[in-house]
């Protein structure tokens, strides 16, 4: 059985990553993403980790080295941040697209510029159409759990795609939380040894990687989609295989008292913790509030989406990250909130709000104008996004 | 797996669009790239094997009396063979059609 540990995000995902016996980890230390490598480097240094650790000298040579490590056969694993994303981000669309199973934890930070080394889904959002699956974080426990699986789903077969497993920087990667760490003999039963689809092999020699020419170049893509479309059904198995065998129970869409909600507050990691509070105290004061946290960005969960917050007058859809779209339509994650509704022919009220840009606090008090701001306006006058907490 | 001229769904295609073939290039026509061919005048030719070395699509092969023919399936007609050839034995000809 596993205990319950006081410890940081950052060092649990780490040990997470190790007790799934990962074979190389080939990253750059960049804030606030450092702490997980580094510990894998201690785990490895220590004897604790039978592994390669590559320390590579910069992100584009950290996916490299783990595209060319997974094509190998080896479970791989990175993690980054921000700017290191945006340096890797070149070698990130290859290993998608040639289904490589990598893993990379991200602990997300606002893009330059201004420098800013705080947390927002500045990198999340990058990697939108990377190919790659995006879970994301909503509490320690689950950025913990969500690494162990998403092994599992990347590896699996019918998968074959890298996982990015999305934690806020310093709001979650630098928290000391008590957490449950499953251990190693558990994670034997739940992750199967990696068996490639493919393995680069002297023996028997293949090519990956090659050039697609006009004429194979749409199918490849179209192949790459098929298998993200389908890993939705994969992700919900492995969901619930976890939830069987350790107890916890995940969702894509998690939700907070909905049920009955006028309005609902769509949100995305850890800032679903502030809203649900926030919802506690709208809710004394008799406002029918509720929430519903994205936990899978890619391949987003439209359907489970829309049958959560489908019914509600009003929502409240936040962006972690600026879109600099022209200010006629809303941002990133709200693009895809109202796509989903549109083509199920629901149009709620809706507002769209920025906020927690580059570690900007965003307080109880925020989520209530918010909510007062969409529950008292006039459909049709709501902006397409607002900027909030922001001084004129 | 790369069928002439690559026409396969993508429901076929390896994972990553892996090659798992070795050596599966020959299959590839690049033949149909060409606006013009060569063709060896045998008067001329001194059988030395210049255009069978530089060819870059491996187009030339040699037949039992030592000349060396080409194989259109692959050649794309860049015209290197003609220039190389010592005693200018090749003429480019432009394709009709
Ligand atoms: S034209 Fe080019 S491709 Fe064709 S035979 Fe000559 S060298 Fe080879
Ligand atoms: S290079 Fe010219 S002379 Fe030499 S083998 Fe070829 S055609 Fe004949």
């Amino acid at each position: 059985m596993s205990e319950r540990v006081g410890i940081e995000v950052s060092l649990a995902v780490a040990e997470a990553v190790g007790l799934c016996d990962v074979d190389v980890v080939a990253a750059y230390p960049i804030t606030p993403q450092t702490h997980i490598v580094e510990h894998l480097s201690e785990l490895v240094a220590e004897g604790r980790l039978d592994a390669e650790f590559i320390p590579v000298e910069s992100e584009h040579s950290a996916m490299s080295a783990c595209v060319g490590s997974s094509a190998a056969g080896a479970r791989t694993f990175t993690s980054t941040s921000s700017q290191g994303y945006a340096l890797m981000s070149e070698v990130c669309f290859i290993a998608s697209t040639l289904r490589l199973p990598i893993v990379m934890a991200v602990a997300n930070r606002a893009l330059s510029a201004p420098i800013s080394i705080w947390n927002d889904h500045a990198d999340l959002m990058f990697a939108r159409d990377s190919g790659w699956i995006q879970l994301v974080a909503t509490s320690g426990q689950q950025a913990v759990d969500l690494s162990v699986m998403a092994f599992r789903i990347a590896e699996d077969k019918r998968v074959s795609l890298p996982v990015q497993v999305n934690l806020d920087g310093f709001i979650m990667s630098h928290v000391i939380e008590p957490l449950f760490l499953p251990d190693a003999e558990e994670i034997k039963r739940f992750l199967p040894p990696f068996q490639p689809l493919l393995r680069l092999d002297p023996a028997r020699p293949i090519t990956i990687g090659p050039v697609g020419m006009p004429d194979v170049y749409t199918e490849a893509r179209k192949a790459h989609d098929e298998v993200l479309k389908a890993s939705k059904a994969v992700i919900l198995e492995v969901f619930d295989e976890f939830a069987k065998q350790f107890g916890r129970r995940y969702e894509l869409i998690e939700t907070y008292r909905v049920e009955d909600a006028d309005t609902i507050i769509v949100a995305m990691g850890s800032i679903s913790q502030t809203a649900s509070t926030a919802v506690d105290a709208m809710r004394e004061k008799g406002l029918r509030v509720g929430m519903a946290s994205i936990c899978l960005f890619r391949p987003f969960p439209a359907a489970e989406l829309a049958g959560v917050i489908g019914r509600a007058k009003n929502l409240v859809l936040l962006d972690r990250a600026t879109v600099f779209a022209g200010g006629e339509i809303s941002g990133p994650v709200a693009l895809e909130v109202k796509s989903a509704l549109f083509d199920r022919g629901l149009s709620p009220k809706v507002a769209n709000f920025l906020v927690g840009l580059g570690g900007r606090d965003v307080t109880q008090q925020n989520f209530e104008e918010m909510v007062e701001r969409v529950v008292t306006a006039k459909n049709g006058d709501l902006p397409p996004y607002e900027f909030i907490n922001v001084r004129e | 797996m790369a069928r002439e001229s690559g026409i396969i769904s993508w429901k076929e295609l390896n994972p990553g669009t892996a090659i798992t073939e070795p050596g599966n290039a020959a299959e590839l026509k690049t033949g149909d790239w060409r606006s013009m061919h060569p063709e060896t005048d045998r008067g001329k030719c001194i059988k030395c094997g210049q255009c069978y070395i530089f060819c870059p699509d491996m187009v030339y092969a040699k037949d039992e009396e030592g000349y060396y023919v080409q194989n259109y399936y692959w050649c794309k007609g860049c015209g290197i063979c003609a220039r190389e050839c010592p005693v200018a034995a090749i003429k480019m000809i432009e394709e009709v059609d």
